[in-house]
């Protein structure tokens, strides 16, 4: 049970590569924070600083109020579990999960205790005396989180602990996971570039681009109010679709080669109007039908109940999301022109043209 | 390639056999000739049928030693003599290049790559060129006849220090960094986890450097004067003496036969075991 706090933390690799451009966050005890990026954008490095395997360059690096910036990993109490999973290939999986304990001279009743309660809950009570090798992915993954449980640290880090995994157990240990942190609500701190875990997990998440938090927040409030481009196109499946306009002074708006978008001025808020900006809608916000602009049908995918319309204007690509139309004489086909507007119940988002960040309609 | 055809069947068996007469066959008159007496070796032609005389050759050159010019001390002490200077030559050259691997792969410290490429530059010397120095230093030292100057210069080993660090580039960072979370300091990191993972890797070197150790002839011939150090393979050559004396060969060869026997044990021993360690790779 623990905090953990970053004051303008930055981290920069030999050579003047800047990865870690200032982070300030405070995790409460017991939050899930997931941080999500792209690759290279740095959050790996991040979580890896925290558990002390890379130095930190400026700023602090606070668990439960303590500096930890120069403590070995060791003594940080944090448990790490690694993407490939990182066992001792030698050891049995009671070793494997003992390990940790027996450094810190546990006793050997204390120990077993503490393994079988953990492998009691990850349900690996069967398999304690086998090898990793004999252990299927998932198993193994286990095994690593049993690793890190036994040693009820005040933070676990997870680094994209999933990836390896096949589509469907990925969605059965992240329940696990889940579940997990409700029983034992320990502080977590979790690395993934995919944004459905990160939605699903997260207390609050951290979107990460080249090095700096652009978004700290509820997932919600990352979905609903995206602070910038990246995150808007980052978060949500398929992403935002994200489109530059003139905005007029009463509200009327044209794409950049001049086609005009019919949208009501009455959604188009005071603090855009008569600038260059981007507009952004969710597929899932778009109706088919709506008013809006004409657009033609380039392609359109289906996923059984739903079907994504994917369609041009201009030189604007747009995709909408709408459940699949049965009827033939109503289906869309790719060279179809048809019109696409908001669907006028979910907020339009705003976006600065050149930096991207957002703009609250007001 | 799984072809039958059966007079192809024939012709491998018929080469395999032929290679295997010509390796075993001095081995065979080595064993014939250890069995009988000096006479019966000396008539021409010898005779391949095993003699009568086994047990008296061998209880003789093991614990009697032979006299005259081919003077040598029993057999039991001078494979003492080899067994313990291989066995500290193969075990030293394992602890040194192993911890040597270690510093250099697992510490950064200032210089790290001049000091691995200094060890690796020491491949380039054959123990002949470097000979007379070495063995200036150990006689300055003190150690002529002893088992330290047998075994010291030899330990050193840029070849077994070069495979341990290959290995250890093999072993996945994430392995060190799972063990420094544990909180497992450098030594226990390489106690608990390097060692167990390279045990298949140091059974492979036991055996190459045990043999290396057992054959040395030119060092122990330099650094030993006296009788009572010398090692097994020195032995055999005193056996053999030149000029008018008479050479007993059956002694000779039943010396052979002895020295022959550590390290085909050792081979055979530990075979299974790293055939064992190449089956199931725990990595």
């Amino acid at each position: 049970m623990a905090t953990l706090s970053f004051r303008s933390l930055t981290k920069t690799y030999a050579g003047d590569i800047k990865v870690i451009h200032g982070i300030n966050m405070e995790v409460a005890d017991g939050e899930f924070i997931v941080i999500v990026g792209p690759s290279g954008c740095g959050k790996s490095t991040l979580m890896r600083m925290v558990a002390g395997l890379e130095s930190v360059t400026g700023g602090e690096i606070l668990i439960d109020d303590k500096v930890v910036n120069t403590l070995e990993p060791g003594e940080r109490d944090i448990a790490m579990v690694f993407q490939n999973y990182a066992l001792y290939p030698h050891m049995s999986v009671f070793e494997n999960m003992a390990y940790g304990l027996k450094i810190r001279k546990f006793s050997k009743a204390e120990i077993k205790t503490r393994v079988d309660a953990a492998a009691q809950i990850l349900e690996l009570s069967a398999l304690l005396d086998r090898r990793p090798r004999q252990l299927s992915g998932g198993q193994r993954q286990r095994v690593a989180m049993g690793r890190a449980i036994v040693r009820e640290p005040k933070v676990f880090l997870f680094d994209e602990p999933l990836s390896n995994l096949d589509a469907k157990l990925r969605v059965a240990m992240r329940l696990e996971i889940i579940k997990l942190h409700r029983r034992l609500s320990t502080t977590s701190l979790y690395v993934t570039h995919d944004q459905v875990e990160a939605m699903t997990l997260a207390d609050r998440m951290i979107v990460m681009n080249l090095g700096v938090p652009e978004q700290i927040g509820t997932p919600m409030e990352v979905f609903e109010k995206p602070a910038s481009t990246f995150v808007a196109s980052f978060i949500g499946s398929p992403p935002m679709n994200l489109a530059t306009v003139e905005v007029s002074g009463d509200g009327t708006m044209k794409s950049l080669d001049g086609i005009s978008l019919d949208i009501p001025p009455t959604v188009v808020p005071q603090s855009v109007r008569g600038r260059k900006i981007i507009i952004g809608m969710r597929p899932e916000h778009l109706v088919l039908g709506g008013r809006g602009v004409r657009a033609e049908v380039e392609m359109v995918e289906t996923l059984g109940s739903e079907q994504l319309v994917h369609a041009r204007y201009g030189s604007t690509q747009l995709v909408v999301r709408c459940a699949t139309r049965q009827l033939a004489e109503s289906a869309i086909s790719t060279g179809d022109t048809i019109e696409i507007g908001p669907d006028g119940r979910h907020p339009l988002h705003w976006f600065e043209a050149d930096t991207g960040r957002r703009v609250e309609g007001t | 390639m799984v072809e039958r055809r059966p007079w192809l069947d024939f012709f491998a068996h018929a080469i395999l056999i032929l290679g295997i007469v010509i390796v075993a066959f001095p081995l065979y008159v080595t064993f014939v000739a250890s069995t009988q007496t000096a006479q019966e070796v000396a008539s021409a032609p010898m005779s391949l049928i095993p003699g009568s005389h086994f047990i008296d050759n061998y209880t003789r050159v093991l614990f009697g030693g032979t006299e005259g010019a081919g003077a040598a001390p029993p057999v039991f002490r001078m494979m003492t003599v080899s067994l313990i200077m291989a066995l500290a030559i193969a075990i030293g050259k394992i602890v040194i290049s192993m911890l040597s691997a270690f510093a250099v792969v697992y510490f950064r410290f200032p210089f790290r790559m001049f000091f691995f490429w200094m060890i690796f530059v020491t491949l380039m010397l054959p123990v002949e060129v470097r000979i007379a120095p070495t063995y200036k230093v150990v006689a300055d030292l003190g150690m002529l006849n002893s088992y330290a100057g047998l075994t010291l210069p030899l330990i050193a080993s840029a070849t077994a220090t070069f495979l341990f660090r290959q290995f250890f580039l093999t072993v996945p960072d994430e392995l060190v960094e799972a063990a420094r979370i544990d909180g497992a300091g450098a030594l226990r990191f390489f106690r608990d986890v390097l060692l167990p993972l390279s045990k298949t890797s140091i059974a492979a070197l036991f055996v190459i450097q045990f043999i290396y150790g057992w054959n040395q002839y030119l060092w122990p011939l330099l650094v030993t004067t006296q009788e009572d150090m010398y090692p097994v393979v020195i032995g055999i050559k005193r056996m053999i003496s030149g000029g008018d004396s008479v050479t007993e060969w059956n002694l000779t060869m039943a010396t052979a036969m002895l020295a022959m026997l550590p390290p085909a044990l050792v081979v055979i021993l530990m075979q299974k075991w790293f055939v064992k360690g190449l089956v199931d790779t725990e990595k």
